[in-house]
């Protein structure tokens, strides 16, 4: 069981290294940062001032070295155009995204998870295909497009904005997290059915256990194990989604702040969200990781 | 007050009756009823075998008994009755009460039937708990109750998950859960169909004593006329969902009525192969074959010495059974000599030339010349390839013209007994033993001179088993093919082979001639094998439990 942690924790910390590595080289391949910055007629003893500035003028391996020690000690480079350094715009941010986040999440399990199981339950139906029609429906609908629509019907039914700061998160969360909601439940109605139907669930029955013990105590901790695995994995898909919702919804969340960086080209902060995005990746494959211990005796057997 | 309950005429008060039980099959089921009119019963401290192969409709009656038949199942007539008193119909919620505390119910596979994320204490009390035990005498009475079953370490074998468990172990652990409440009737459904003999031996000497000890009716469901001449004080055959013959276990065995039941009772212990062949060249020699699985990475290497210094040799025409339990090394031995596992160490040479380090066309070439037969006819068939297709698909693969690949497949389902028809049609139209017909006419295809048969009966049922094994011999005599065949079951071995090699952790500990090796056999572990395998000298030494 060490063993097991100690191998996810090194598998980790070297993704992240490799991560370090990539974001550095494709930043630099993709061009020449302090020309991109500069306006295209300027003369080329401008061009060199920005590069000597940035350190650009240096080798290669001088550059990653310096960049490396610099993360090591928590220097992670300040905005080219506000001069704030980088991570603190980027905290300033956080609290948004977590809500708009942590809610769209929490939206998708808490009602993705339960109408899948119940759809297993009561299979074949019109529950059930009525659940499954949802979920096609909540995992192909594009989020920009759900989130425009819901904004418009709002403004004109109701004469309400739904985007801006001050606006309720369940919008935004909702679009947020509906791809998600719909891949949860697809997802627990075929664990639930793979394990509602298990040797082990007719045993129960036999010996008397009944039906809402054996959902709650047998079915269910089995069924949640692929299901940590999806959780985990879509919280990329929210990373990804939330920077067009917060475009969309004018939410002043990280998601926001990347695209300005990108179209402003203010390369450390594209640079440092970029670490975090990949950074919080890794974590919540830790994380899963982790989980299966607690949740997966077979694997702590390991 | 009861200790020769089973005799004739002893004053005996049946727990349980069925009386005329009918249940119905889905409309497009391939017959009406899934048990029609059968009646039987059982005495406290009895053991009724309730046999039969698959689809003849014993499981479904235990079902019914526990209440459990799904709803495709219903029961158009007939009555069972429990100590006096009408059952519940069937999934009515008063069956929480009856179901375990009255009547419990134990599975084939014992390992399954336990849920994989909970300890076994913790399953094994919350049977207490659904029960209304109280909360202070539940782990008393688990511990208690695996001691019962001979479990060592109760205390530790409570704390553990089922995967921890050997499969004797789990079917201990299956069986201690039946016990807790005390029930007066026990239905074990195949429970040892899953164990090697050993263990399946181990399994029916508990259930034997607990039936003693605890004065238990048992209604044993069991497809093995072995097992019913070590256990059974009566015996009911269905067919068909017909109950065609039942009565006292010894009466049955002497002088079994029905055919169907002389089939059954046939298939334990088929006659002997009398071996006619000459000595000549082995056309495989294996010498010193070792095979390691290697696993793990950096801290947590693993290695399984899988295939310790086996040598054998197989001469052409004749067949050579390798016998062990699971785990054995067995079929990696198969998959060493067919190349599909590439050995540590040793050499295997195929017609006097080396083998063991072919790659690429020499070995592809190969291929055609040793072909498998593998344990489960439903996985090894493609679903979405006509028969044709996969039976002609490796002499087109090796140069064959389509057109008289397809030819000539159609004349080996001939031969293999399928009809001009098969051809066309899908895998998931046949049944078990006519998909293992369509596995040994793809085998045949490549005219291989080795053929090797990895537990290819073993998932068949008895009677069919008889036949497939009858194919291979006719086969064998037809076109000259040696077979390697592997089999956990020594009836099986006795009835196809000409030599014997016993396996046990990957090492051979006894080699011979089928006469010798049965008649006199010379290892511990042979002897051992022997003497748990249910039945085999039923008719021998017509001895009965």
């Amino acid at each position: 069981m060490i063993g097991y942690i100690l191998s996810r924790l090194l598998r980790a910390m070297l993704t992240m290294l490799v991560t370090v590595t990539l974001v550095f080289l494709f930043i630099r391949l993709s061009g020449d940062p302090a020309a991109a910055l500069v306006p295209p007629d300027a003369p080329q003893s401008v061009i060199d001032q920005y590069s000597r500035a940035m350190g650009l003028d240096q080798p290669l391996w001088q550059q990653y070295l310096g960049y490396l020690a610099g993360l090591a000690q928590g220097n992670f480079g300040f905005s080219i155009h506000t001069g704030i350094a980088v991570e603190q715009t980027f905290l300033r941010r956080l609290p948004y995204t977590l809500h708009l986040g942590g809610t769209a999440l929490a939206l998708a399990v808490a009602i993705g998870i339960p109408i899948g199981a119940l759809a297993a339950i009561r299979r074949g139906t019109p529950l059930d295909r009525l659940v499954m029609g949802f979920s096609v429906f909540a995992f192909a609908m594009p989020n920009f497009l759900f989130g425009l629509v819901m904004i418009l019907v709002a403004a004109l039914a109701f004469g309400t904005f739904l985007g801006g700061e001050s606006a309720n998160v369940i919008w935004p969360a909702l679009t947020l997290g509906l791809a998600a909601m719909g891949s949860f439940a697809r997802f627990t109605r075929s664990s639930v059915l793979e394990t509602i139907n298990a040797p082990y669930m007719r045993a129960a029955e036999a010996r008397g256990v009944p039906f809402a013990k054996r959902l709650l105590r047998h079915a269910a901790p089995n069924a949640a194990i692929p299901l940590v695995t999806l959780i985990g994995l879509s919280l990329g898909a929210l990373v990804a989604g939330s920077v067009v919702t917060e475009q969309v919804f004018a939410w002043p969340g990280v998601g926001q702040l990347l695209v300005r960086s990108v179209a402003t080209r203010d390369l450390a902060q594209v640079q440092f969200l970029v670490l975090v995005v990949a950074a919080t990746m890794v974590m919540a494959n830790l994380i899963v990781d982790l989980l299966y211990l607690v949740i997966d005796p077979r694997i702590r057997a390991k | 007050m009861s200790e020769t309950a089973s005799g004739p005429g002893a004053a005996r008060v049946p727990l349980l009756t069925i009386d005329e039980l009918t249940v119905a099959l889905p409309p497009d089921g391939d017959r009406a009823e899934a048990v029609s009119r059968i009646s039987f019963d059982i005495a406290p401290g009895e053991t009724l075998c309730l046999v039969g192969e698959s689809g003849s409709g014993k499981s479904v009656a235990g079902q019914a008994i526990m209440g459990m038949l799904p709803h495709a199942l219903p029961v158009t007539g007939g009555t069972i009755r429990f100590d006096g008193a009408q059952m519940p119909p069937q999934r009515h919620h008063d069956f929480r009460t009856i179901r375990s505390a009255r009547i419990a119910m134990i599975f084939q596979d014992a390992g399954a039937s336990l849920n994989p994320v909970r300890t076994i204490g913790s399953q094994l009390a919350e049977v207490l708990a659904v029960h209304g035990v109280p909360r202070s005498r539940r782990r008393p009475r688990v511990l208690e109750v695996l001691h019962d079953v001979a479990l060592p370490e109760p205390e530790r074998i409570a704390r553990s998950y089922p995967h921890q468990l050997s499969g004797g172990q789990a079917q201990r652990a299956v069986i201690a859960a039946a016990l807790l409440l005390r029930p007066g009737l026990l239905i074990a459904d195949e429970p040892t169909t899953a164990l090697d003999v050993t263990t399946q031996a181990e399994i029916l000497t508990l259930i034997a004593r607990l039936q003693r000890e605890h004065n238990l009716a048992v209604l044993f469901v069991t497809h093995d006329f072995g097992v019913v001449a070590q256990i059974a004080d009566r015996v009911a055959v269905m067919q068909q969902g017909v109950l065609v013959e039942s009565g006292q276990a010894r009466d049955v065995l002497r002088n079994p009525q029905h055919p169907y039941t002389r089939k059954l009772i046939a298939a334990v212990s088929p006659a002997p192969r009398i071996l006619e062949h000459d000595e000549e060249t082995p056309i495989l020699q294996a010498r010193d074959v070792n095979l390691v699985y290697r696993s793990g990475f950096l801290g947590n290497r693993k290695a399984l010495h899988a295939v310790k210094d086996v040598t054998l040799d197989i001469a052409r025409g004749r067949t050579v059974a390798v016998v062990g339990e699971s785990g054995s090394g067995k079929s990696s031995l198969a998959r060493c000599l067919l190349r599909l596992e590439d050995i540590d160490s040793g050499s295997i040479r195929f017609k006097e030339e080396e083998i063991a380090d072919l790659t690429g066309a020499p070995l592809r070439r190969l291929r055609r010349s040793i072909q498998v037969v593998l344990q489960d006819p439903f996985s090894a068939l493609n679903p979405r390839q006509t028969v044709l297709s996969a039976v002609a698909e490796g002499p087109i693969i090796h140069g064959t013209p389509p057109a008289q690949a397809r030819v000539k497949a159609a004349e080996l389902l001939d031969l293999v007994g399928l009809s001009a028809q098969a051809g066309g049609r899908y895998p998931q139209e046949f049944s078990g033993g006519q998909r293992q017909r369509i596995c040994i006419a793809r085998a045949l295809a490549l005219e291989p001179e080795l053929l090797i048969a990895d537990e290819a009966v073993s998932a068949l049922d008895v009677s069919i088993q008889a036949q497939i094994l009858d194919l291979f011999a006719d086969l064998q005599s037809r076109f000259g093919f040696a077979i390697l065949f592997i089999t956990h079951d020594l009836a099986v071995a006795r009835a196809i082979a000409d030599d014997i090699l016993v396996m046990r952790a990957g090492e051979i500990v006894e080699h011979g001639p089928a006469s010798r090796v049965f008649a006199a056999p010379e290892h511990p572990y042979t002897q051992a094998l022997l003497a748990a395998a249910p039945g085999l000298d039923l008719f021998q030494k017509g001895s009965a439990a």
